[in-house]
């Protein structure tokens, strides 16, 4: 069952109880000057979005890291339940033929 | 760094499943990452949430000491090289209260916790900068001491606390570098700037030493933490890998270290040193440090005169959203 997550994952409902006046959490993505897709790098607190892309801004790009910043509401994000782990990913292991190795092709044909 | 052995005598409670612990305790022998919402001890959980809210307190009360000495730093080089120090000792916290809030915990109540004078930071930042030379002593020393620290928690069981480690330590190296260089600088110098490196060294060799925590025999509560992966090595292995790599660059400099003592070992092949007092760090951990108090008072007062802030930006996106609603329903 997919579960409304916190940041890296906590249910939301619980964290909600915790947090004092909750200035909200945003998960942090940047994406990298290598052209490489919007990576999670990690969350922080912020009043607004505006707010948040500052901080994250300094928080987590003090050395170059990123090109582009997203930032969402951490309370946005769905994430799997760790215990359908196997059901959902498991499967997979034993579907060899989705990988190239499992055909064969003679040496003489040569790289392909 | 900066995680200490501080409070190493906390109960652990009754295995509280053990059918589960047996499978959790397989997994991380087996070197997986354990995440936020896999099923974990509860023991195991406040370990993590004492540790990582421990060594969040002490980046952020550990930018006292050094932003003491941002105005009258000696060039704009150093000036703008410290300001960046401590800049990112303040992201260090950041990522490492975000790492303790998946474990179910927010960081006002972590904050509060530290205000309250109820959670525990590392020792060394209640010691004082007396000279710009303290400002070299702190990186090559305290920052040294800290990847130490810091190197093996890059592959600690617990996800978030991992990859918050392997963020800091990429940031430490220029820390260290950054303190080496004020030192050098200052032993070349003249007399008077090479006694400064002197005393610099003198006032912290021994405080930097203790931020390992006391000394194995001490330490009941090493062996669950290393069992969980959370640690790798013990303290007096890290401090003894500490003293190899720091005497020698200490020697390089042309400074001598306060230990009468202190002797390189031909048969182990490591410097041995004078022991530790640890009564000093008891006595630092419990309250009664040179700067404890004006630590303490200078993160409530930071943290009152922010509050208003905290408040109006709430206030803010209130009323904007508010607006927005209003609008969207016209
Ligand atoms: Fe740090
Ligand atoms: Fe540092």
């Amino acid at each position: 069952m997919p579960r409304s997550a916190g940041r890296g994952g906590i249910p939301q409902e619980r964290r909600e109880l915790v947090t004092e006046r909750n200035i909200p959490l945003w998960e942090v993505f940047i994406r990298s000057r290598n052209g490489l897709a919007h990576k999670h790098v990690g969350s922080l607190h912020a009043a607004d979005s505006e707010m948040a892309l500052q901080a994250a801004r300094d928080v987590y790009t003090r050395r170059g890291e990123g090109l582009s910043i997203w930032v969402v509401p951490s309370a946005a994000i769905v994430a799997s339940d760790p215990a359908d782990k196997e059901v959902l990913f498991e499967p997979t292991a034993s579907k060899v033929y989705r990988h190239p190795t499992f055909y064969e092709v003679p040496d003489e044909v040569g790289h392909m | 760094m900066y995680t200490q052995a501080l409070n190493t005598r906390e109960a652990i409670g009754p295995v509280e499943d053990p059918e589960h612990e047996a499978r959790f305790q397989a997994r991380v022998d087996g070197e997986e990452k354990v995440e936020p919402n896999d099923w974990m001890p509860e023991a195991y959980r406040r370990l993590l949430v004492r540790q990582i809210s421990q060594h969040a307190h002490s980046e952020i009360v550990g930018m006292l000491p050094e932003g003491n000495w941002i105005t009258r730093a000696p060039t704009l080089r150093r000036k703008a090289a410290l300001l960046a120090k401590v800049q990112d000792e303040g992201g260090h916290g950041l990522y490492l209260y975000a790492a303790a809030e998946t474990l179910d915990v927010s960081r006002e109540e972590l904050v509060e916790q530290l205000l309250a004078g109820k959670a525990k930071y590392s020792s060394i930042f209640n010691y004082p900068t007396l000279t710009w030379a303290d400002i070299g002593a702190v990186g090559w020393l305290v920052d040294g001491a800290a990847i130490m620290n810091q190197i093996p928690l890059c592959r600690c069981s617990y996800g978030p606390y991992a990859r918050a480690m392997i963020r800091i330590c990429k940031e430490e190296s220029f820390h260290q570098r950054q303190g080496y260089e004020i030192i050098l600088t200052l032993s070349r110098g003249t007399a008077e700037q090479k006694a400064m490196a002197q005393g610099a060294l003198n006032r912290w060799w021994w405080p930097s030493l203790m931020m390992f925590g006391p000394s194995d025999k001490e330490s009941q509560h090493s062996d669950k933490s290393m069992r969980w992966k959370v640690k790798r090595f013990s303290n007096d292995e890290l401090r003894q890998k500490f003293v190899d790599a720091t005497v020698p660059q200490g020697l390089y400099l042309g400074l001598t270290f306060p230990d009468p003592e202190l002797r390189f070992d031909e048969a182990s092949g490591h410097w041995a040193f004078g022991a530790i007092d640890f009564d000093e760090l008891r006595q630092v951990i419990a309250g009664n440090g040179p700067c404890n108090h004006e630590r303490m008072k200078a993160r409530r007062k930071a943290h009152d005169d922010g509050a208003w802030v905290r408040e109006a930006a709430l206030a803010y996106a209130e009323k904007r959203r508010s607006r927005r609603d209003t609008a969207r329903a016209a």
